[in-house]
């Protein structure tokens, strides 16, 4: 194994790892303000219950988080030294601001499992908001410094070299919104969505239990509308890729020969010798359309780009298509509960729905580490968009 | 040019939340030591005094750690870089010992009340406790003796294994095992009504505070020949004896405390001798953040970096400062009922 496969490879493993317990830090909060604000109106110790067990797995996901977390500010200078001395000055400051969103998140996380019976019920309510937000924020940080890797401002190239920094327009780089949205629709959904399907599963053996039957309703109260939200979150990433990262919009949808009234590929195999993509699904002028609102418009392929600056086509493609076709079922799954729910029957007692509910599970999470691929493969060979190269950021210490 | 005094500025935030994570989080690693060294009849009711004292929640107190790697790599980015590529063994060790260190924990706490189970997250634990401090001491020791120069040439070994695989080094580390342990069992003392618990914590706080006398006087005597930089600034800059003396009369009141269990006292001084022996450090090797070529002014990031790290760094105190007084105003009240 190459250096710089080692070093890709461990940082890969620890993000995918990290993903996880951050993206459930940020959606578990959510249900257990729901949970604890019916327990105040209602006076129904289910929810109460619900609160309690969801602030525990918080508690648990934050201590994971915050070790990981620390693995990765380190491994970030471990793995990448070059990269890290030239854009720290750069997106440094997203990193402290998530520092203090982290610091924060402890702190009322902190109020909040002790304070159950030593402050009032609107302060301890408050105090769980302020944990989810918290935990929001830390992850729009962060987000944002990957999304500044994707779309670098904020400086000058001069000779080659990062010069006149400025880290705010860093920060307000064109893709800061598109990424941050997504992802954190991304985190309510799949948190969301996990804890449905694992109660939903259990309703299906025990169907008039009644803890289960309210933690469905809470979870699918958050995941829902995030899962439904997402296409549009997702459409307004993918323009803004086509815009700013063609290559990488090329191999996600394994479009190799620039034209107009491009079709969209579903499915297929790239090969990225042959340029081409077989067995795939073609829609005329979807990929046009989809790029650019226009069926007629020109999509540029991977063509116009040195060999050399090729992502990986079939991983980028495949994971590109995995993401999509996991969020659509979750889009359908989300209808299908909205509807039955708006006929005014009880979701808990829809057997079909609480099989498809438990299926999808894990689905969000599988999406979100394809998406992530996406997001990071589609970069490659570039650790800074059209800057420095991964290959010139690695450590020059032997793997 | 960057601006000198702000920059200056922010090294000492730097060097200050260091401090902070020596103090609060060295106070948990030591906690690890004693779960390793419990002993005699009590032993189990010292592990579990120990396991009450710091919560899961405490991981937290990373948060210092990482404040500090952030500012390493926002405001004095090449000193980052150096660090981690020259340090990049014992660093990587040290991060394989906070991992393993939370999460034993934190599944020890949530797991099973299963003996076998208990026992191991305990060993792993409490193995992993001494581990990281030694190696953080390892990494100072190696900045200090300013061996940690820029790897173009030479082997392997040379480039990466020898700027901390020095005598100074591991001393430097045995140093910090030594005052994470004294902080934590001095700290202890506070945390049980249990008459011989706290005569248990007492005597390992005075036998640990004499370990930290010995592993002091090891260092300076190494540094002479391995820091010499360190060496003369320990002798010669012109806030040392202040601080020596500072660091002296801390030790000396600290002793007494324990000897006629003032234990508050005991705790409040343990904290300022060991801040007097860190700001020791610090002040030894200023201008340097990473001798023997890079000072603060020189590896600063522009100025504009520098300018809004400062606010940002004001604003979240201030959001931060009541957070905190509100967390402890919390904890302080009301009936000890928690989940």
């Amino acid at each position: 194994m190459s250096d710089l496969l080692a070093a890709r490879s461990q940082m890969a493993m620890s993000l995918a790892f990290h993903i996880i317990f951050a993206v459930v830090g940020i959606g578990l909060p959510v249900l257990m303000v729901i949970a604890e604000r019916r327990w105040q109106k209602t006076g129904d110790p289910i929810y109460l219950e619900l609160a309690k067990r969801w602030a525990k797995g918080t508690a648990i996901l934050f201590a994971v988080g915050a070790v990981s977390g620390t693995v990765l500010s380190f491994e970030l200078g471990l793995l990448w030294p070059a990269f890290m001395e030239a854009a720290g000055p750069i997106i440094g400051m997203p990193f402290s601001l998530e520092g203090f969103a982290f610091f924060t998140e402890a702190i009322f996380l902190g109020v909040y499992l002790y304070g159950w019976n030593r402050i009032t019920p609107r302060a301890h309510l408050w105090a769980g908001i302020l944990v989810a937000v918290s935990g929001a924020a830390s992850g729009v940080f962060v987000v944002i410094a990957n999304a500044w890797m994707n779309a670098p401002t904020g400086f000058e190239l001069v000779n080659g070299r990062i010069a006149n920094v400025d880290p705010i327009a860093g920060m307000m780089n064109p893709m800061a919104f598109q990424q941050t949205l997504h992802m954190t629709l991304a985190a309510l959904a799949a948190t969301g969505f996990a804890v449905a399907g694992i109660h939903a599963f259990l309703l299906l053996f025990d169907r008039d239990n009644a803890f289960h039957r309210r933690a469905l309703s809470i979870a699918l109260l958050v995941s829902a509308p995030a899962a439904l939200l997402q296409p549009v979150s997702g459409d307004l990433s993918a323009k803004a890729v086509a815009r700013l990262q063609p290559a990488k919009f090329a191999a996600m949808e394994a479009h190799f020969r620039t034209g107009t009234r491009v079709p969209l590929l579903i499915g297929g195999w790239p090969d990225m010798d042959k340029g081409e993509t077989a067995y795939a699904i073609r829609i005329p002028g979807g990929l046009s359309f989809l790029a650019f609102g226009d069926f007629d418009a020109e999509v540029k392929g991977l063509e116009e780009f040195p060999r050399g600056e090729w992502p990986h086509v079939p991983i980028v493609h495949t994971a590109f298509q995995i993401m999509v076709a996991l969020g659509t079922y979750l889009v359908l799954v989300s209808l299908w509960a909205a509807w039955v729910g708006w006929r005014r029957r009880d979701v808990g007692a829809d057997r079909r729905l609480l099989v498809a509910l438990a299926l999808a599970t894990p689905m969000g999470f599988i999406a979100i580490e394809a998406g992530w691929t996406v997001t990071e493969v589609g970069r490659q060979p570039w650790i800074i968009y059209g800057v420095m190269r991964t290959a010139d950021a690695v450590t020059p210490m032997p793997a | 040019m960057p601006d000198l005094a702000l920059a200056d500025v922010l090294a000492a935030l730097l060097a200050l939340s260091l401090n902070a994570y020596v103090l609060l989080g060295g106070a948990d690693f030591g906690g690890g030591v004693w779960v390793m060294l419990a002993t005699g009849p009590r032993r189990a009711r010292q592990r579990e005094v120990i396991a009450h004292a710091i919560g899961p929640i405490w991981e937290a107190n990373h948060v210092w750690l990482i404040l500090a790697v952030v500012l390493a790599f926002t405001c004095f980015a090449p000193v980052f870089a150096r660090i981690m590529t020259v340090l990049h063994i014992p660093v990587s060790l040290m991060l394989v010992g906070i991992v393993l260190r939370g999460s034993a924990f934190t599944f020890r706490t949530y797991d099973d009340q299963h003996d076998a189970a208990q026992h191991r997250w305990g060993r792993i634990f409490a193995s992993a406790s001494i581990l990281t401090p030694l190696l953080l001491g390892v990494c100072i020791g190696a900045v200090a003796s300013g061996s940690v120069v820029a790897p173009t040439q030479g082997g392997f070994a040379e480039r990466f294994v020898d700027p901390w695989l020095t005598p100074f080094a591991f001393a430097v580390g045995v140093l910090t095992l030594a005052l994470f342990a004294f902080l934590a069992a001095v700290f202890l003392t506070m945390e049980t009504r249990d008459p011989e618990l706290v005569e248990d914590f007492r005597r390992r706080a005075l036998g640990a505070g004499v370990a930290v006398f010995l592993a002091s006087g090891l260092a300076l005597l190494l540094s002479f020949d391995d820091a010499p930089l360190m060496g003369r600034g320990l002798m010669a800059s012109s806030w040392a004896l202040p601080l020596h003396l500072a660091t002296a009369v801390s030790a000396i009141v600290v002793f007494a405390a324990l000897w006629h269990r003032r234990y508050r006292a005991a705790r409040l001084l343990a904290g300022l001798q060991v801040s007097c022996i860190f700001w020791g450090w610090v002040v030894s090797q200023y201008p340097y953040l990473v001798p023997p070529d890079l000072t603060v002014a020189g590896a600063a990031a522009p100025e504009i970096t520098l300018r809004i790290t400062v606010w940002a760094l004001a604003l979240g105190t201030l959001v931060l400062a009541p957070s905190l007084i509100y967390l402890f105003r919390v904890l302080k009240s009301g009936p000890a009922h928690e989940e």
